[in-house]
């Protein structure tokens, strides 16, 4: 069954719609998604370094991005920079960094284009096992830490306070964006990662009133964006990670006129 | 205060420093079950930061905190919720522990918002939010309840039935209570113990001990001490809008 590269790329596309769904919510509710982009832009040094010890790129990757979410921490509490700057720094400079290393990598043939837009050729079985257990995981850990995670996202004061310890909560929500990046980037691509957690979330916010709803249509969303990207980009011959994202951004805007008329309703 | 096991959280000496600046310090206080402690003072002179220390918010302290529960229900003074979360009272009420609906149900009766119950939090007026925040803290039965200026935005009615309910609250769930607020007025009939601060502790005792105090009188002036004393004595006139003293 999963001979069929498009079928490979399809499943794995819907287990990390799966799991950015509820991750996206939260870096939504958080204001994180410059955030996630640095992450995933320090993705691309990840796989570099993957590629040069022939290790595994999803492990490698999210190694990476964790030591570079650590890093941001030290640095935020060191220097007086704002968080926006620093996260600029390590975005940009992981970023070149990686694409100088690949400069000395002559031996081996790079799909760059394929690393930054994403590759459904690319996605092999074993990715499959990868996303798809992974991404449990993923999920199994937010469900363990959904209290403190979310009580601290309303007001983290009121979660320490109340014994929700929201430090731990926040410390393993990184790691946790740091593994959906590992385990989505063949599929989706570095430079868009990002756009595969907020905008179905935002798409999900225009929609919902409550939490848990904003989190199942942000799933919803997901999962309609990977079919459909997919499938243009097979019927177009276009990258798969454009095409998934260009297709959440179209769910995007007719949830837009939604919102148009729940305001017309009200009036 | 005696230190037997009824000891909900001791604070010994504590204070906390920001950008070398003492917030609060050289703070000691001790909350109990079953009693209210009221921590009075100026705008600045530490109140909130007290509460956050004794909370355990503010961890790089000076001195020492102990607490002796984990059951606790926070009214901050100040709550800056993000409206890009789509969230409801109800949402709002099982944030920190979930709870079923018949107890959250009486805790939104008790401070008369029940009827808001499914709407958006973000549409709330001040006064609104600021029950729900209460109905949240007293839901969770905490043993220990800490109230930042729980009643800001209340109207004036509404103001004197919410201090009531924290009296009775206190009583009947037989927790302890760290009140602050500046409104010496209403709090004082119901207090056990006040916390005069001023980035220190200026006095402390009972109401009427405190309003007696010299520093206290130079802190807030002659007549709040008035105000203080007000509710040592039993009312047993009226006095009516003409002025006329009418006996109860």
């Amino acid at each position: 069954m999963f001979d069929d590269f498009f079928i490979r790329a399809l499943v794995a596309g819907l287990g990390v719609a799966f799991v950015t769904g509820p991750l996206g919510c939260f870096v939504v509710w958080r204001r994180l998604s410059y955030f996630g982009d640095t992450l995933a832009h320090s993705a691309l040094l990840g796989v570099t370094i993957a590629y040069s010890l022939e290790f595994n790129i999803a492990l490698s990757v999210f190694i990476i991005s964790s030591l570079i979410a650590l890093i941001l921490v030290q640095l935020q509490n060191r220097t007086n920079l704002p968080g926006d700057a620093l996260l600029g720094l390590l975005a940009h400079s992981s970023l070149a960094v990686g694409l100088v290393v690949i400069g000395f990598l002559t031996f081996i043939r790079f799909d760059v284009m394929g690393l930054l837009f994403g590759d459904i050729l690319a996605v092999t079985v074993d990715d499959l096992y990868i996303i798809w257990i992974g991404g449990a995981l993923i999920l199994l850990i937010l469900r363990l830490i959904w209290k403190g995670l979310f009580a601290s996202t309303v007001n983290y004061e009121l979660a320490e306070a109340e014994g929700l310890n929201p430090d731990r909560a926040k410390a393993i929500f990184t790691i946790l964006i740091a593994a959906i990046i590992a385990i989505s980037i063949k599929m989706i691509g570095l430079l868009l990662i990002t756009g595969m957690l907020i905008i179905p979330a935002a798409m999900a916010r225009n929609i919902s009133d409550s939490p848990q709803k904003m989190i199942i249509y942000s799933i919803i969303g997901g999962l309609l964006s990977v079919i459909i990207g997919l499938f243009s980009s097979l019927e177009f011959n276009t990258p798969s990670g454009p095409s998934i994202i260009a297709a959440a951004l179209f769910l995007f805007v007719i949830s837009l006129f939604k919102i148009k008329q729940t305001i017309k309703l009200k009036n | 205060m005696s230190s037997n096991n009824n000891v909900l959280v001791k604070m010994n000496n504590a204070g906390y420093r920001h950008n070398d600046k003492w917030l609060v310090q050289g703070v000691s206080l001790s909350v109990e079950r079953g009693k209210i402690v009221t921590l009075i003072g100026p705008n600045g002179s530490g109140k909130s930061t007290t509460a956050k220390i004794a909370l355990g918010i503010l961890k790089k302290i000076d001195g020492h905190v102990e607490k002796y529960t984990n059951k606790i229900g926070y009214v901050p003074q100040k709550i800056s919720v993000d409206w890009t979360l789509p969230l409801r009272v109800y949402d709002f009420m099982i944030l920190t522990e979930n709870l079923d609906e018949k107890t959250i149900d009486e805790a939104l009766s008790l401070t008369g918002v029940i009827h808001l119950k499914d709407k958006s939090l973000g549409n709330l007026s001040g006064g609104e939010f600021q029950r729900v925040l209460l109905a949240r803290a007293i839901s969770k039965k905490p043993e220990l309840l800490v109230l930042d200026e729980p009643v800001q935005g209340v109207d004036f009615t509404g103001e004197i039935a919410l201090y009531e309910l924290i009296k009775k609250i206190s009583d009947e769930l037989n927790c302890g209570i760290l009140l602050i607020s500046h409104d010496l007025h209403t709090v004082m009939s119901a207090t056990d113990h006040v916390v005069c601060l001023n980035g220190h502790v200026c006095c402390s005792g009972t109401p009427i001990d405190v309003a007696k105090n010299t520093e206290y009188k130079a802190l807030f002036g002659e007549q709040a001490s008035q105000i203080l004393t007000r509710y040592e004595h039993k009312h047993d006139h009226v006095h009516t809008i003409e002025g006329e003293i009418k006996k109860n």
